[in-house]
């Protein structure tokens, strides 16, 4: 425990736990989780990017919270307990953003509720703030919510651009002067499919560029 | 013939390891095998390799579009003349039609095997011969008007990500050419429904004479103007318009002839998948709550992609249900969803394409079954002698 405590605040340990899950361990294209989310408010960036900071918000406070009751949490209720810590930041996110932010919530619609299903929360809390002590628990939701909300940015970066043609509600394409060529937003980059396929490619990107992710193959 | 065999012999060890062009060994490949019979025989195992190889299956599929390709290029000149109201010659029309038809088989072409050919260097693989068709078969299911960067790519789209990603020619779950129509469907919807579309020169809309409005039989009857569709006839014979290989119903059957014959596409998938069709339409026949509902059953035929569909893309020996009885299924469900698309989704007017991509995924599970059933029915009939 002594041992522990002399840690100092940033060690490496630490670090990595910030770091892994923007990429070796991302909570999308690695794990596979909160896909659902992904790709239903990555149409447009500014919700994409709403979206990423609550869910990073919520699940570095949640796993601070949890991390430390972990002792005193019965194993037999712990899932309970982690829902209703979650559900009131979800709640607290949901009136704030209603309060300051209309619109994007507005677009976001029942998805800033939906982040209590949100299987990275869950997946954090039992696989990590369980575990773990305060500090690397809040480090390890904040690199989560970081490498979740990294996906989506690109995800919504290239939706935005080649759906709607625009930034940020910028009309990039326009100001280029695109359209007098011929050229036409594509549909299909609003649809839902589009941002499955746009995953697929970045999970692609990721394991031709870093070998070692790349599963064996059963025999 | 003997001095280009002489020619290649000469070319071949630039080729082979060690060469100078060692990297480009599979491009020669593909040349060659394009011109030769490839005399390669097998070095191990029992295994007899057949002289009708990939590529002759390949020129096969070719020869049974070419009517479909021919009618397609008249069709497109007789209805851009019909729009401008001028009258034309039978070769004038069909000269006017290849000439605007000739870009887009290009544009595939390049693009497919570009994208093909750069992926069997990297992979090291030989170039197999699967975009042949495809590369033919997507600008025949494309309306005439499509600009040709969206072809390129929905081209690129359905390669890479229909076909390649999955290991290649053989490979793949979709019929490459139908995802590449459904890539511009998707996408730009604008170019793949509507009026417009499907004559030359009717979007920019100059020199068009009143009372051509280019609305396809399916357009027309989604909109709910059955009392305006051409006679039976018409659209039988195909002078109508519509994607340009799929008007003509007698150019498809001489295609589909030359395929059963040789034994190439299959008449149980062909033959189920009308079955299919006849069934719902003479159920929503039955049924006949609105007037496309009460369509003659026969018209479903001849209209949109049905026939086209069923002969040339259900039949994909890659992505069709690969056993017999299976066969029988997903043909006959392809029918069955073709038609049900067709009319009780106004969105969509055009099912076809819909309906064989869902069974193209489905066909899997249906060989599954097959196989199943088929093993039980074995286990069964040991027991019984053993008994």
């Amino acid at each position: 425990m002594n041992n522990q405590e002399k840690e100092p605040l940033f060690s490496a340990r630490n670090i990595k736990l910030l770091t892994a899950p923007l990429h070796k361990d991302n909570p999308i294209t690695i794990q596979v989780l909160g896909i659902c989310s992904a790709l239903a408010i990555t149409v447009k960036l500014k919700p994409a990017l709403v979206m990423a900071l609550s869910v990073t918000i919520v699940v570095a406070i949640s796993n601070v919270v949890i991390a430390a009751l972990r002792s005193y949490i019965p194993d037999r209720i712990r899932i309970i307990v982690q829902l209703v810590v979650i559900a009131t930041l979800v709640i607290m996110v949901d009136q704030i953003l209603k309060a300051y932010a209309f619109d994007v919530s507005k677009q976001l619609s029942v998805f800033v509720g939906l982040i209590i299903t949100n299987c990275i929360l869950m997946g954090r809390l039992e696989a990590f703030a369980m575990a773990n002590r305060p500090w690397p628990s809040f480090l390890d939701g904040l690199g989560n919510g970081a490498g979740y909300g990294l996906i989506l940015v690109i995800v919504a970066f290239f939706r935005e651009l080649l759906g709607s043609g625009t930034i940020f509600g910028y009309p990039v394409m326009e100001k280029i002067g695109i359209y007098t060529t011929g050229y036409e937003n594509n549909g299909m980059f609003i649809l839902p499919p589009m941002a499955l396929i746009l995953v697929g490619l970045i999970i692609w990107a990721q394991r031709s560029k870093d070998r070692s992710l790349i599963e064996e193959k059963q025999s | 013939m003997n001095s280009l065999r002489k020619q290649l012999d000469k070319l071949r060890p630039h080729f082979s390891e060690g060469g100078r062009f060692q990297k480009l060994h599979s491009v020669f490949e593909g040349f060659e095998t394009f011109l030769f019979v490839p005399d390669k025989v097998t070095f191990k195992g029992s295994h007899i390799r057949d002289n009708m190889d990939l590529k002759r299956t390949m020129t096969v599929v070719i020869i049974a579009l070419v009517p479909a390709i021919l009618f397609g290029c008249y069709n497109t000149g007789l209805q851009h003349f019909r729009s401008t109201g001028t009258d034309a010659s039978v070769l004038q029309l069909f000269w006017y039609g290849f000439l605007r038809f000739l870009p887009l088989i290009i544009v595939s072409y390049i693009t497919g095997l570009g994208i093909e050919f750069a992926a069997a260097q990297i992979r090291g693989h030989e170039i197999n011969e699967g975009f042949l068709v495809t590369g033919i078969l997507i600008p025949l299911i494309m309306p005439i008007d499509v600009p040709l960067w969206m072809l390129a790519l929905a081209t690129a789209f359905s390669v890479i990500l229909g076909k390649e990603v999955f290991g290649g020619t053989g490979m793949n779950i979709f019929n490459p050419a139908l995802l590449a129509r459904a890539f511009i469907f998707f996408s730009y919807p604008a170019w793949m429904t509507g009026d417009k579309v499907w004559t030359k020169g009717l979007v920019s809309g100059a020199n068009v004479i009143d009372g051509y409005s280019g609305a396809t039989p399916l357009g027309l009857c989604a909109q709910g103007h059955t009392a305006d569709l051409p006679s039976f006839m018409e659209m039988f014979i195909g002078t109508i318009p519509g994607s340009v290989g799929e008007t003509s119903v007698p150019a498809i059957l001489i295609g589909a002839l030359i395929l059963i014959v040789t034994g190439i596409g299959s008449w149980k998938i062909m033959l189920s998948m009308f079955g299919g069709g006849l069934t719902m339409a003479l159920l929503l026949n039955a049924l006949g709550t609105n007037e496309f509902m009460q369509l003659p059953f026969y018209y479903h035929f001849v209209m949109g992609g049905f026939a086209f569909g069923a002969v040339f893309m259900a039949t994909d020996p890659v992505t069709a249900s690969q056993t017999e009885k299976g066969k029988w299924i997903y043909g006959f469900m392809a029918g069955i969803l073709s038609i049900l698309f067709r009319v009780l989704n106004p969105a969509y007017p055009e099912g076809v394409m819909l309906a064989i991509l869902l069974m193209n995924l489905f066909a899997p599970l249906i060989d599954y079954f097959v196989i199943q059933s088929n093993i039980k029915r074995r286990i069964r009939r040991l027991q019984a002698v053993n008994q």
